[in-house]
């Protein structure tokens, strides 16, 4: 029962696939594979927009929506009604071509994202043989559309907002990819599915999470860091600042191709949340060895809105960071503990288990860090700023 | 020759021909975008995944990237530029032409394309990341260290001196 429970979705694709004659069998399983992900990840850019605004309210002290629908549950579809119904202003100097693209390529590629995320057992749209290697290619066309949409817009503060992001995305890229690297060295696979199967099995009740490492513990944290920058959040939301440069690179968009870049972005960050969940919290696995009864896709789905309360929460306690604490945390913090943690991965794997390996591994990241702390404190000077364009 | 082969060959063909025929700089880039995104996408067609993939990350992620930023940062958009193209296409045109016919011809008639093709061979991510480390190290090292010498160098040349902030 719970075998079929948990297989439910594969069972429906095979029982549907019956009744496709074979020479469209290849083009109607693709389309029953991805169109699942196409409604469920919409929807849960809807519930999540509903929480987050809730949760932003009760951290501020206010009610969020409450007058749509139960418990204001029904703003997502009056929001996407009035942005339907919104005129769609495209400025007279914009590249209309360019223009019109930007949004849609980032739809695409954010949705291109999921093409290799392990939503649940057996449940994977591809198995590809490189599947994290394409999932940071497909996350380096965001910039390109980022750009696009910055440039054509012909605007000062477009301009602006879309170099801030693209400095910023590729700066935190490079961590972003160096803590996933230690994953792929203790997996020896690039494939998610295997990075997910490397993962599985209990020692008592303790599922065997690489999060449960010194060098996972590590990577991850360095991982969500470089998440949140990625996808633009607070407190790395300098792209957008709406008190700075209004909204950035997308000000002088409207109606539904806003959303679409509303959209996209949330879908980024499910995507790079989901990325997270399958490299070091074990994909869909229960994280209790008694909690296996439940299906593997709800754990997933378990974990993401975990990590999406997380970041709802950060975005309402911490204030914006300026470019230059933005670069420096960058350089000069994440890629030196990224690059320490590699170091640790390969002395992990080649240690006996046990106490000692794990103090060893521990000391070797605590006391860097520390030091590193140490020295990046001391160098900064408390003075008066000075500006070498802006005076 | 398949469908999929001439569909992503005649994009490939055309992001580039716009790249070189564009007035506007900007869309003269993008359009060399969609041409690197093709050619990444014949090598998906071709199976070698990790060729394929890091051709998107390298060449649509950073160097697409990077000639977007060159032109943000220095570029002021003037709208009327003189035709991309020059008065002598036509000499230029046949001249490439003669160029693509001489190579098609020498590498057709040479004893390379008389052999019969060897069996495909399996190359997985396991296998180039093993030849990497094993048998090609000395030869990756060497780009490490050329690479990190012109990081070096980038910074050095970037680094506000003293002297000019006074």
């Amino acid at each position: 029962m719970t075998q079929e429970a948990d297989q439910i979705f594969v069972l429906a694709k095979h029982w549907l696939m019956g009744y496709v004659p074979a020479v469209a069998q290849p083009i109607a399983s693709a389309v029953l594979s991805i169109v699942p992900v196409l409604i469920a990840f919409p929807l849960l850019f809807a519930i999540t927009t509903v929480l987050e605004r809730k949760g932003l309210g009760r951290i501020q002290n206010r009610y969020g929506p409450n007058r749509t629908g139960p418990a204001g549950f029904f703003q997502p579809i009056a929001d996407g009604i009035k942005s339907l119904t919104k005129e769609d202003i495209v400025p007279l100097t914009a590249d209309q071509a360019v223009h019109f693209l930007a949004p849609v390529l980032l739809v695409v590629a954010a949705f291109l994202a999921y093409a290799v995320l392990p939503i649940g057992r057996n449940m994977v749209i591809v198995n590809l043989n490189a599947g994290v290697l394409f999932f940071f290619a497909v996350g380096s066309v965001v910039e390109l559309s980022v750009f696009m949409a910055g440039w054509s817009s012909r605007s000062k503060y477009s301009l602006l907002g879309a170099m801030r992001a693209i400095a910023q995305m590729i700066s935190y890229e490079v961590p972003l990819v160096l803590a996933s690297v230690v994953v792929i060295m203790e997996a020896g696979s690039l494939s998610t599915v295997s990075i997910v199967e490397r993962q599985a099995g209990y020692t008592g009740i303790w599922p065997h999470w690489y999060l449960f490492t010194p060098w996972g513990l590590v990577g991850f944290f360095l991982f969500m860091v470089a998440a949140t920058a990625e996808s633009n959040r607070s407190p790395f939301d300098l792209p957008e600042g709406e008190s700075e440069i209004i909204a950035g690179y997308y000000i002088e968009y409207s109606g539904f191709k806003f959303a679409l870049f509303f959209l996209g972005e949330y879908l980024g960050m499910f995507a790079t949340s989901g990325m997270a969940i399958t490299l070091f919290l074990g994909g869909w696995a229960a994280p209790f060895s008694f909690l296996t009864w439940i299906p593997s896709y709800i754990w997933f789905f378990v974990k993401l809105l975990t990590l999406i309360g997380f970041f709802i929460w950060i975005r309402g306690t911490l204030p914006r960071l300026r470019m230059d604490q933005l670069m420096n945390l960058a350089w000069e913090f994440i890629l030196p503990m990224a690059l320490l943690n590699m170091l640790i991965a390969g002395i992990w794997h080649f240690m006996q288990p046990g106490v000692v390996r794990w103090l060893v591994c521990l000391a070797i990241v605590a006391v860097p860090c520390i030091l590193l702390r140490q020295g990046l404190k001391r160098r900064k000077k408390f003075q008066v700023r000075t500006y070498r364009y802006a005076d | 020759m398949t469908l999929t082969f001439l569909i992503l060959a005649a994009i490939t063909v055309a992001g580039t021909a716009a790249a070189m025929g564009m007035r506007n700089a900007v869309h003269c880039v993008l359009a060399l975008t969609v041409g690197f995104a093709g050619v990444a996408a014949l090598y998906l067609q071709l199976d070698a995944q990790f060729v394929g993939l890091t051709q998107i990350m390298v060449y649509v992620g950073a160097v697409a990237i990077l000639a977007v930023f060159a032109i943000m940062m220095t570029h002021t958009p003037a709208p009327e530029q003189p035709p991309a193209f020059s008065s002598h296409w036509i000499l230029g045109g046949l001249v490439a032409a003669a160029v693509f016919a001489v190579l098609a011809w020498a590498i057709g008639s040479s004893a390379v394309s008389m052999q019969p093709l060897p069996a495909e061979p399996a190359v997985g991510v396991q296998q180039i990341g093993a030849a990497l480390m094993d048998r090609y190290v000395l030869p990756l090292e060497i780009m490490g260290l050329l690479l990190t010498a012109a990081l070096i160098g980038a910074v050095v040349i970037a680094m506000d001196r003293k002297e000019d902030r006074q």
